[in-house]
């Protein structure tokens, strides 16, 4: 069944690039404007030949990682010591709800004028998106936390930081990972939107001067590489998720039996 | 039940005043802070919240709002309903049949990887710098979301819930209406959440990029001469608009779902 799959997967990317040769060449749309599949190989080709290509790569996941390990962080403090403490919950709930909505590319003016085409400027838009995508995880898995779980470790006299660790932290973890996970596709996201948009170096800015010289088959073949780079961040969050969480479903398993 | 109706009712009051305290403290303390803290300032790039909300009124006039900011929201709404409804088509068709699932799934992965502003130079190539490029780059963007949460919804029916609707005679229309696209709408709605925060992401960058109205041109225009209480004052707007969404949205899905949420609740209460 999984091997019959594979190959019906397979042959769809095939279908898929064959159409990709086909359509311009056929004439169905204009050539000038969807190069077709092989002269956007060659683009890549020379693309992964250019060290400048390298350095704008380097660029973009300096960004992203960056501004992932600062949401991440932040969001992970951030939600934990809101739980815990009385009624910090019930009173930032409401400009949680508010500020979580805003698009993080209304900041985009902002960025430019306070730091340029600088790192900075990418990573203030990945933090500020990234980052409520990790809160909000972490506010509900801290919800989850059971009752009888945290009465009992408090009648056994744990202390506030050992409850967080061992009750609180293992019920909140399968929430915070899914969290990562979307964090880390956002943030490359904003990473590139902000190189595109602002001018800061990354692929996101070599998309931009490719499509203002003309360079058409380049230009897809970067999104191409865009592409490929969110398959992998989704790929390795996955990975990621399940190594974390490998004892989490062995527990259940245990309890089930 | 022995209570006096006056004494529940009074005590409802103050828990709901309680609860609107907790809404509003914080934000209220928040605004004051930066009210406070901006009041003095002569950075160039913080002006005091004073002068942003003082020319807030003037720089968002009716005029404004019905020559930029209606015509965003249009195009948002145009890309959204069409995204929306190609998403879920789409989706209910390829979760429907295994095999067209595992054809299709791999290429729907790369596409739905690939960030979606990229896509606004490529659309501008067809599509020129016009409102159809705008509703194309929005739904574009939009449609991944909405397409791989309905084909894991669908997928995911109930099987004895199909058997038991095959068995009773329920095919066609009435199947895909009250058997697979209900059973499926929560996750269709986790979509269109995602959904949602992309187009409006979309809208401002289609609009920074080409175009001679909407919120996202005319925030950079202000940006772009130092017009900084009026940058302000659109960056406001944009996360007003984000709100309000957002809670129109919430309203939506409180309505279509009504029957799931309560199901959910019973659910944990009978246990």
């Amino acid at each position: 069944m999984r091997g019959s799959d594979a190959a019906l997967g397979a042959a769809g990317c095939a279908v898929f690039v064959l159409l990709g040769e086909a359509v311009p060449r056929l004439g169905l749309v204009d050539e000038d404007h969807f190069p077709p599949a092989g002269r956007i190989a060659v683009a890549l080709g020379s693309e992964l030949s250019d060290t400048a290509f390298w350095s704008a790569l380097g660029d973009t996941l300096t960004g992203w990682a960056l501004g992932l390990a600062i949401a991440v962080s932040a969001g992970v403090v951030a939600g934990v010591v809101i739980s815990v403490t009385p009624y910090l919950r019930e009173v930032t709930a409401s400009t949680i709800e508010f500020l979580r909505p805003i698009p993080s590319v209304a900041l985009i003016p902002l960025a430019v004028l306070l730091y340029g085409t600088e790192l900075r400027s990418v990573l203030l838009l990945v933090v500020y998106a990234a980052f409520w995508q990790v809160l909000i995880q972490v506010l509900y898995g801290v919800r989850d936390v059971d009752p009888v779980a945290e009465e009992t470790a408090r009648s056994y006299g744990l202390g506030a930081w050992a409850r967080i660790r061992h009750v609180l932290w293992p019920t909140a973890l399968p929430y915070v990972m899914t969290g990562v996970r979307l964090a880390a596709a956002v943030a490359l996201i904003l990473a590139v939107t902000a190189e595109l948009v602002i001018g800061a170096p990354g692929l996101g800015a070599r998309i931009a001067v490719a499509q203002t010289s003309q360079a058409v088959p380049e230009m897809y073949a970067l999104i191409v590489v865009t592409g490929v780079l969110g398959l992998l961040v989704n790929v390795g969050a996955r990975a990621v998720e399940r190594r974390a969480l490998a004892w989490h479903q062995s527990v259940r398993g245990e309890v089930a039996v | 039940m022995g209570v006096p109706p006056g004494r529940v009712t009074s005590r409802a009051w103050v828990r709901a005043l309680l609860r609107l305290v907790f809404a509003l403290a914080l934000p209220a303390v928040l605004v004051a802070v930066w009210w406070a803290a901006s009041a003095g300032s002569t950075n160039v790039y913080w002006p005091p919240l004073r002068t942003v909300f003082g020319v807030f009124p003037d720089v968002w006039t009716g005029e404004r709002l019905r020559g930029d900011v209606l015509p965003s929201v249009l195009r948002l709404a145009a890309g959204y309903t069409a995204a929306a409804v190609a998403g879920v088509a789409l989706g209910t068709v390829i979760g429907s049949w295994r095999a067209v699932r595992a054809l299709c799934e791999p290429v729907l992965e790369f596409l739905r990887a690939v960030p979606p502003p990229v896509l606004v130079p490529v659309i501008m190539l067809f599509a020129g710098i016009g409102d159809t490029m705008k509703i194309a780059v929005i739904a574009s963007g939009c449609v991944w979301p909405v397409l791989l949460n309905t084909v894991e919804g669908v997928r995911a029916v109930d099987p004895v819930l199909a058997d038991t609707a095959r068995s009773y005679g329920i095919t066609g229309v009435a199947r895909l209406r009250q058997v697979v696209l209900r059973s499926a709408s929560p996750q269709i709605f986790a979509g269109l959440r995602q959904a949602l925060s992309i187009g409006i992401i979309l809208m401002v960058i289609s609009e920074m990029f080409a175009a001679s109205n909407g919120l996202g041109f005319t925030v950079v225009q202000f940006q772009r001469g130092f017009a900084i209480p009026d940058m302000w004052t659109g960056i406001l707007l944009l996360g007003l608009l984000g709100f309000l969404l957002s809670v129109l949205f919430g309203l939506a899905e409180r309505r279509v779902l009504g029957w799931y949420h309560g199901l959910r609740e019973s659910g944990r209460r009978s246990p």
